[in-house]
């Protein structure tokens, strides 16, 4: 085995009671690209922020090649050759590139030097990893991809021989992401030891050597990718054994219960996002759209739960029409039996700031199960709260804690629960388990299975192609704001691939 | 009629009473452009405008004088720094109480030391910053056109006067050509980028608040060492506020600030002037009306007249480690 660039030996950390990093060690080779796989707060980060100086460690050793290394701050992190590329980038947004490589990586007092150095060097390190970049945009109007670039470009002029990237594909549509792994496979090559933090499988199954797994701030096991499998390490990750695809039975279609008609939707700067999409919705079945994010779908989900103005076209649900004027009020779609879990549970599903139980049921405040009076009846809303806390398994089962302090998954499952038991008749949900772990996937799966087994109308719209492929009865392919294909729940993913990338599409165009 | 020499002297005018509002609106901008926000800027400049009175007439020197007003102004923006940088307090609160000290204070030490209700002494030549007479200017003053405007308008000001519009090139030059004002500017929008990169957010602001400190105390000795003999109580008059609104209307851009400030200067001038002189078609307009109108046309100009003005991101939130 190759010389470690990094060894943790022995890293404990605690926040208050929160014992976040426990007895953790880890060895990385040199030259390799070493997954870091956990259920998310399981300490992925934590350490990874120990190890940029971000946090001090409350005992334990780092020895960086070799050498026993003191990481107080980011810059003794940088002195020694780490660099990191956050989850949320650390970029000024206003910033050009230029400004926002060289800060805090200044030559002298005045600016110019430094400004000629780093271009030149942004030149080489160009040729060199194929990371181009307009050195001079201003990084609000470059895309999330190119804005990572940005940050490895920041790392790499800093000097770094060890890379950690933190989630680095959450932001990315897939033809980034694999852009992405083109470039850590090229850095690797040229002998940096890449850290990958995900809690996607997938992705290091696809590019890692080494892959360790944390649970519950410890190491629980180190293995070589090529040697494990995906089951394996879901199972490490959350300790017991996880279904990656839910069984389910064949669809009993129904009655249509949602059809949407030759509708167009066009964003603020007039681009059409939606174009002209048909198809309807039955009784008992789920309807998987897929698509790379970007491609209308966004737009056609908040058409049809009524907050986004269409320009033409109609929705029908049960037979009635909803408004498209993009005034239609959600609380008369919420009583006409139409329950929406949106795609950005933190901007339109919850109000981070609540208390669990107030979030529970936003939305449905004015139902009179949970008023007295003109008030609100506590009690009740506490039972419902931890009524559907048991049901749903959301930790920690504490309805009065702000839903801040919830991990993504479980604020995903506050919002599934308050729209699934209101018994809605069609139930939409955008991005069902972005950014939720496996454990709680396979818990969300399971429910919107038994939604449908219960006669239910499910519309599901996800990125994620397995995702689509395990639920769906139905896949709908969208491409540039229309609907290029229809499949069964047996399309091979390389077809859907075909169609979400438009090729068939533009064939039968010419 | 002759309307030129008029002008010549709403110009002047405009001059003089610009320059306190953009010393204070251009201490605002080092503040605010480091995420800090600062309603403080009128306790300050009233604290330097005391201490340099005061210190000039004990002392019977101007620049021990200017001295000392920088020297308190700072202290009070440190003390601002205390409370919103390191204890990460409300800057808005911050400000505010730091105002009513500053309107309280100046009035109970001004009456303990010099019993004169809350003034000091009138000062003294060599205790007051003196015009400064440009070569030629007598000489060129009857030159048509050019005499006045040169003997005017650019020769016989006080050195803070040719120092605060000196301020405006050099405050654009740090913030954009320096590696200070890159991480000023950096620190104001993201400051976790700046921590990332290795730097203390918290010493960065600091350093910005002193900038602040130093300029508002300037602006507070050319009030009461260039425009009056003296401290007054509550003599900054509400400049602090109108130059955080000179600020906004610049965008947070120096130069902007100092065309800001020189409207809201030539408004103030004009209607010092304009008072009691009827006026074409409206005839004589009440004094409180004049004395208005520079306020109400900067909240006309606020509301709709400058575009969409985006703070510095960061503005207002202190800075504290995400988990």
């Amino acid at each position: 085995m190759a010389q470690a660039a990094i060894e943790l030996i022995g890293i404990n950390k605690n926040f208050g009671a929160v014992r976040a990093n426990r007895d953790i060690n880890l060895e990385i080779a040199r030259g390799t690209i070493h997954g870091i796989v956990g259920e998310n707060g399981a300490g992925k980060s934590t350490l990874m922020s120990i190890l940029y100086g971000f946090y001090q460690a409350d005992s334990g050793e780092i020895r960086v090649g070799g050498q026993p290394a003191s990481i107080k701050t980011p810059n003794d992190a940088i002195a020694l050759g780490i660099g990191m590329v956050h989850q949320h980038f650390m970029l000024v947004d206003n910033f050009s590139v230029l400004e926002n490589i060289i800060l805090g990586a200044e030559t002298d007092a005045l600016l110019k030097s430094s400004i000629a150095k780093a271009r030149s060097e942004l030149d080489r390190l160009e040729r060199e990893y194929g990371l181009e970049v307009d050195p001079d945009a201003i990084i609000e109007e470059l895309p999330v991809g190119l804005q990572q670039r940005v940050e490895i470009l920041k790392a790499l002029y800093r000097g770094a021989e060890i890379l950690i990237l933190d989630e680095p594909t959450g932001v990315l549509t897939p033809a980034e992401a694999d852009h992405l792994f083109r470039i850590l496979r090229q850095l690797k090559e040229q002998g940096k030891t890449v850290v990958l933090i995900t809690h996607k499988l997938r992705e290091i199954m696809a590019i890692t050597d080494t892959v360790s797994v944390m649970r519950q701030g410890t190491m629980v096991a180190t293995r070589e990718t090529r040697k494990t499998t995906v089951e394996e390490l879901a199972e490490l990750m959350v300790g017991r054994r996880v279904l990656l695809r839910v069984e389910k039975g064949e669809a009993e279609a129904g009655a249509v219960k949602l059809v949407v008609k030759n509708l167009t939707v066009r964003d603020s700067r007039g681009v059409t996002m939606v174009d002209d999409v048909s198809f309807d919705l039955r009784a008992g079945e789920i309807v998987g759209i897929a698509g790379v994010a970007g491609n209308g779908q966004s737009e056609l989900l908040e058409a049809i739960s009524g907050i986004r103005h269409a320009v033409s076209g109609s929705v029908m649900l049960e037979g009635k029409p909803i408004d498209l004027t993009g005034k239609a009020d959600p609380g008369e779609l919420r009583d006409r039996g139409l329950a929406h879990v949106p795609e950005d549970r933190h901007h339109v599903g919850l109000v981070l700031a609540f208390e669990e139980n107030e979030n529970s049921i936003l939305g449905y405040h004015d139902d009179p199960r949970y008023l007295k009076g003109p008030f609100l009846n506590i009690d009740a809303i506490m039972a419902d709260a931890r009524d559907k806390i048991e049901k749903y398994d959301i930790r920690p089962g504490n309805p009065r804690l702000k839903t801040a302090n919830f991990s993504g998954g479980n604020q995903q499952k506050i919002v599934l629960a308050r729209e699934i038991e209101q018994d809605p008749g069609v139930l939409i949900v955008g991005q069902p388990t972005r950014g939720v772990d496996v454990g709680a996937i396979e818990f969300i799966h399971k429910r919107l299975i038994a939604m449908r087994d219960q006669g239910k109308a499910v519309l599901v719209v996800s990125v994620e192609l397995d995702e689509i492929r395990s639920l769906s009865d139905r896949i709908l392919v969208m491409f540039a704001g229309r609907i290029v294909g229809e499949r069964g729940p047996d399309a091979t993913e390389g077809e859907l691939g075909l169609l979400m990338a438009g090729v068939e599409h533009q064939e039968a165009a010419q | 009629m002759d309307i030129f020499n008029p002008i010549i002297q709403v110009l002047d005018s405009t001059i003089r009473l610009s320059v306190p509002l953009l010393l204070a609106c251009l201490a605002g901008l080092y503040s605010e452009r480091a995420g800090i926000f600062d309603i403080g800027l009128e306790g300050k400049m009233l604290v330097g405008a005391f201490a340099g009175a005061a210190a000039a007439s004990v002392f019977h020197s101007a620049l021990i004088g200017l001295g000392m007003a920088i020297l308190i102004s700072v202290a009070f923006a440190l003390v601002h720094g205390f409370a919103s940088i390191t204890h990460r307090g409300n800057q808005i609160v911050s400000g505010v109480a730091i105002n009513f000290v500053a309107a309280g204070s100046t009035i109970i030490l001004g009456q303990a030391w010099f019993q004169q209700g809350g003034r000091t002494p009138a000062l003294q030549p060599g205790e007051r910053f003196e015009a400064i007479i440009w070569p030629g200017a007598d000489a060129a003053r009857d030159v048509p056109v050019i005499g006045p405007i040169y003997a005017e308008l650019i020769s016989g000001h006080s050195i803070l006067v040719y120092f605060a519009f000196a301020m405006v090139p050099f405050t654009w030059w740090v913030l954009f050509r320096t590696r200070f004002g890159l991480r000023l500017r950096a620190v104001g929008e993201n400051p976790a980028a700046v921590d990332t990169a290795g730097i203390s957010v918290a010493w960065l602001r600091y350093r910005a608040l002193i900038c602040t400190g130093i300029l508002t105390g300037v602006a507070g000795a050319y009030l009461s060492m260039v425009q009056n003999g003296g401290f007054v109580k509550d003599m900054t008059a509400g400049k602090g506020y109108i130059a955080l609104a000179a600020l906004i209307f610049a965008k947070w851009k120096p130069v902007n600030a100092m065309f800001a400030c020189l409207l809201f200067g030539f408004l103030d001038a004009a209607s010092i002037r304009l008072q009691g002189t009827p006026l074409p078609i409206v005839g004589k307009v009440s004094v409180q009306f004049m004395q208005a109108l520079p306020y109400v046309l900067t909240v006309i100009l606020l509301a709709g007249f400058i575009g969409k003005a985006i703070p510095p991101r960061a503005g207002g939130v202190p800075y504290v480690k995400e988990r």
